[in-house]
C-alpha cells in the first residue's frame, strides 16, 4: 500500500527529526534550570520568564520552518531562541547582560535578537509584537517571497486590542503569518477563564475569516505537524493561520513567583507534570525501539554539559564597555 | 522655482522618493482610493498601485505596528496618521517598538520608518482633535522629530526623513496644507537637526516651529513697524535633535528670547529650549526668557475661547515687550 511504503521510506527521517527535537527540548530544559540557578545567585537580573513545561511548542513549531523564515516572540522566548539555533552560550550571556550576549547585553532575558537567524526578538509588552509579525509578513508579500513569519504569544495577549487589529489586517492583506498562541492557562496569576469571555482562543479566528487549529502543546509531533500545515497555507496561498497550542508552564510566571499558590494548586501542577513533553517523546522513541535508557542518558548529559558550558561562558564574558551606553540609540 | 502648496510639496516628496526607492511605501487611513484625508497622497495610488499605497482599517496601533515590522525586514514605510490625535492609539508601537528595537537588539535591527500627519489645532475642532504632541514625541530617545513650517521645508524634511535609517516623526499641520511657497525642484533635502533663520534681527529672538513660525513672523513685522524693534525669527524645524548651536548663536546676537509653541506649557518644547539657553548662554542674557504657548487647558470649541487659548502675534508682542523692558 502506498501509505505503508511512505512510512517505511520516511521512518528514518522521521526518527532523525524526533531525535533532534528530543535533544533540543532537553537543551531548553537544562538551560532553563541553569538560568533559574543563576537567577537565584543574582547573576541574572530583572525579569526572567522560564519555558520549562512548554518546550514542545517552540521545538515542534520551529522544526517546521525554513532558515529564511521570520520568527518573533514575546518575553518568554529563551526556548524559541535556542530552538531557532542561537548558541546557548550567547543566549545565557545575554541573560547575564554580558557584551558577548546575542543583544550585546542591552536587551536581557526579554529581548533576545539574532537578525542573521531572522529571530526578530523577544518583546516585552504583552501583545505588542503581534502587529510586528504582520509587518514582517507584509514585507514578505511586498517582495513576493514564499517565506512565513511565525509569531508566538501567550493566551493573555488575546485580550489586547493589538491582537484583534492584527488578525483582521493579516486576513484582509493575506499575509503569510502563523499566529501561534501558547495557551498556558494563566496570564501571570490570572486564570484565562476569569478574564476571557471566549476561552477557546481558536474561536477568534472565525471573526477574521482565518484558518485555525487547536493543538496539544505537550505533543511535540502534533505541534510540528500543525505548524507544517500552517506554513504550507502561508507559502502557497499567502494565508495566515491561528494556532492555539495548549501547554502548561511548570514554573511560576517569572522567577519572582512561586510555582503554585493562590492561583493554582500544587496538585494541578503535579498532574500536569505527568504530561511532560520530554518524557512523552522519550517514551515514544523507547517504545519504538530507537532509543534506550543509555541513549537518553547520553542526550541528557550532553544537554546538561551545554547548559553548564553556557553558564561558564557567560560568567567569564566581560560586561559591555561603558561607552556602549550611548551606542545604538540611532542608526547611522 | 515652482510655487507649491505645503500639501503638494509633501506629495512631491512622497512621489519622488517612491520613484527613487522601490522599498518606500505609504500606509494609512484613506491614503489610496480616497486620495488622502487632506489630499497629501493625491494621485499616488494610480501611479504606484495598491501594494505601495495601502489603505488601512481604522486601527492606528495595528497599522503602525505593521509599518515597524516591515521596517524590521528592511522596507521603508511611511505611515500616515489622519491626525496625530489618533496616533496616540499607536504610541506603544512608536515608543516601545520603533524607538527601542535598534538599542535592545544591540544595534542589529534599524527601523527606517516615517510617521507623519497633521498635528496641533485647526479651527473649532474641540479638545480631542486639537492637540500638539511635539513634546511627547520629542521626549523619546531613538526617535527624530521634525516640524516643517514652509512648503520648501516640508518637501526637504520629508525627503530627509524617508532616507533616514531611523524612525522619524513628521509633524505637519491642517492649517499649513494650503500655505504656498517656493519649492526647489528635484533633489531638495533639508538635513534633520538644522534650524533656519526665517527673518534676521538684532534685538530679540523668537524661537518657534511649525505653525508658530507664521505667528512669530507677524509679531516681528508688528514690532518693526510700531516699536522700531528688530526681531529675529528662528525656525527650529527639527525638535529632536535640537539645533542648539543655532539657538545659542542667535541669542548671542540678540541677548533676549521668546519661545513660541502650539503645545501646552508644562514640560513643553519651550522648557527644553529655555534649559539650553540658561545652561549655555546665561551670561549673554539681558532678560529672563519668556514662553508663549497654548493655554494650559483642553482646547475649547467656542471660537473666541479658542482664539484666547492659541499663541497669537499679540501675545508674542506682549512677551517681547517684557523681555525688552518696554512696558
Amino acid at each position: 500500500m502506498a501509505t505503508a511504503t511512505a512510512q517505511t521510506t520516511h521512518a528514518p527521517a522521521q526518527h532523525e527529526l524526533e531525535h533532534r527535537m528530543l535533544r533540543q527540548m532537553l537543551l531548553i530544559r537544562r538551560f532553563e534550570e541553569k538560568a533559574a540557578e543563576a537567577y537565584a545567585l543574582g547573576k541574572i537580573g530583572g525579569f526572567c520568564h522560564l519555558y520549562i513545561g512548554q518546550e514542545a511548542v517552540a521545538v515542534g513549531s520551529l522544526a517546521a520552518l525554513r532558515e529564511d523564515d521570520y520568527v518573533i516572540s514575546s518575553y518568554r522566548e529563551h526556548g524559541q531562541a535556542l530552538a531557532r539555533g542561537l548558541p546557548a552560550n550567547v543566549v545565557m550571556a545575554e541573560l547575564f547582560g554580558k557584551a558577548t550576549g546575542c543583544s550585546k547585553g542591552k536587551g536581557g532575558s526579554m529581548h533576545l535578537f539574532d537578525a542573521g537567524r531572522r529571530f526578530m526578538g523577544g518583546h516585552g509588552i504583552v501583545g505588542g509584537h503581534v502587529p510586528l509579525a504582520a509587518g514582517l509578513g507584509f514585507a514578505i508579500r511586498y517582495r513576493g517571497g514564499d517565506q512565513v513569519c511565525l509569531c508566538y504569544f501567550g493566551e493573555a495577549a488575546v485580550n489586547i486590542g493589538a491582537f484583534h487589529e492584527t488578525l483582521n489586517m493579516a486576513s484582509v492583506y493575506k499575509l503569510p503569518v502563523i499566529f501561534l498562541c501558547e495557551n498556558n492557562r494563566y496570564g501571570m496569576g490570572t486564570a484565562f477563564e476569569r478574564v476571557a469571555a471566549v476561552t477557546d482562543v481558536v474561536e477568534h479566528a472565525c471573526s477574521y475569516d482565518m484558518a485555525a487549529e487547536l493543538v496539544n502543546g505537550m505533543d511535540v509531533l502534533a505541534v510540528n505537524e500543525a505548524t507544517r500545515r500552517a506554513a504550507e497555507r502561508a507559502r502557497k496561498g499567502g494565508r495566515p493561520t491561528l494556532l492555539e497550542v495548549r501547554t502548561y508552564r511548570f514554573m511560576g510566571h517569572s522567577m519572582s513567583d512561586p510555582l503554585h499558590g493562590v492561583y493554582r494548586t500544587k496538585e494541578e501542577v503535579e498532574e500536569q507534570r505527568k504530561r511532560d513533553p520530554i518524557s512523552q517523546l522519550a517514551g515514544k522513541l523507547k517504545e519504538e525501539g530507537v532509543l534506550d535508557e543509555a541513549g537518553l542518558n547520553a542526550l541528557d548529559a550532553e544537554a546538561r554539559a551545554a547548559a553548564e558550558d553556557a553558564v561558564r561562558f557567560a560568567d567569564q564574558s566581560p560586561d559591555p564597555d561603558p561607552t556602549e551606553l550611548t551606542t545604538h540609540v540611532l542608526a547611522d | 522655482m515652482a510655487t507649491l502648496t505645503y500639501r503638494d510639496a509633501l506629495n512631491q516628496a512622497l512621489r519622488e522618493e517612491m520613484q527613487r526607492d522601490p522599498d518606500v511605501f505609504l500606509m494609512g487611513e484613506e491614503v489610496g482610493v480616497y486620495q488622502g484625508a487632506y489630499k497629501v497622497s493625491r494621485g499616488l495610488l494610480e501611479e504606484f498601485g495598491p501594494m505601495r499605497i495601502v489603505d488601512t482599517p481604522i486601527a492606528e496601533l495595528g497599522f503602525a505596528g505593521i509599518g515597524v515590522g516591515a521596517a524590521m525586514a528592511g522596507l521603508r514605510p511611511v505611515i500616515e496618521f489622519m491626525t496625530w490625535n489618533f496616533a496616540v492609539l499607536a504610541l506603544d508601537q512608536i515608543v516601545n517598538s520603533a524607538a527601542k528595537i535598534l538599542y535592545e537588539s544591540g544595534g542589529q535591527i534599524p527601523i527606517p520608518i516615517v510617521f507623519r500627519g497633521p498635528n496641533g489645532a485647526a479651527l473649532q475642532l474641540a479638545a480631542q482633535h486639537s492637540q500638539a504632541w511635539d513634546a511627547w514625541v520629542s521626549h523619546i530617545p531613538g526617535l527624530k522629530v521634525v516640524a516643517p513650517a514652509t512648503p520648501a521645508d516640508a518637501k526637504g524634511l520629508l525627503k530627509a526623513a524617508i532616507r533616514d535609517n531611523n524612525p522619524v516623526i513628521v509633524l505637519e499641520g491642517e492649517m499649513l496644507y494650503n500655505v504656498k511657497g517656493e519649492v526647489p525642484e528635484g533633489e531638495h533635502i533639508v538635513p534633520i537637526g538644522q534650524a533656519d533663520v526665517k527673518r534676521p534681527g538684532r534685538d530679540v529672538t523668537f524661537i518657534c516651529h511649525s505653525k508658530t513660525v507664521a505667528v512669530a513672523l507677524k509679531a516681528a513685522e508688528q514690532m518693526a513697524e510700531h516699536e522700531g524693534v528688530s526681531a529675529e525669527v528662528l525656525d527650529l524645524r527639527s525638535l529632536r535633535p535640537l539645533d542648539e548651536e543655532a539657538i545659542l548663536g542667535s541669542v548671542a546676537r540678540t541677548n533676549r528670547a521668546v519661545v513660541i509653541e502650539e503645545g501646552w506649557p508644562h514640560a513643553g518644547i519651550g522648557a527644553q529650549v529655555v534649559d539650553v539657553i540658561q545652561r549655555e548662554a546665561f551670561d549673554q542674557l539681558d532678560a529672563p526668557v519668556l514662553r508663549v504657548t497654548q493655554a494650559d487647558v483642553p482646547m475649547p470649541y467656542n471660537k473666541q475661547l479658542e482664539r484666547l487659548a492659541k499663541p497669537s502675534p499679540e501675545r508674542v508682542v506682549a512677551a517681547a515687550r517684557r523681555v525688552l523692558y518696554l512696558d
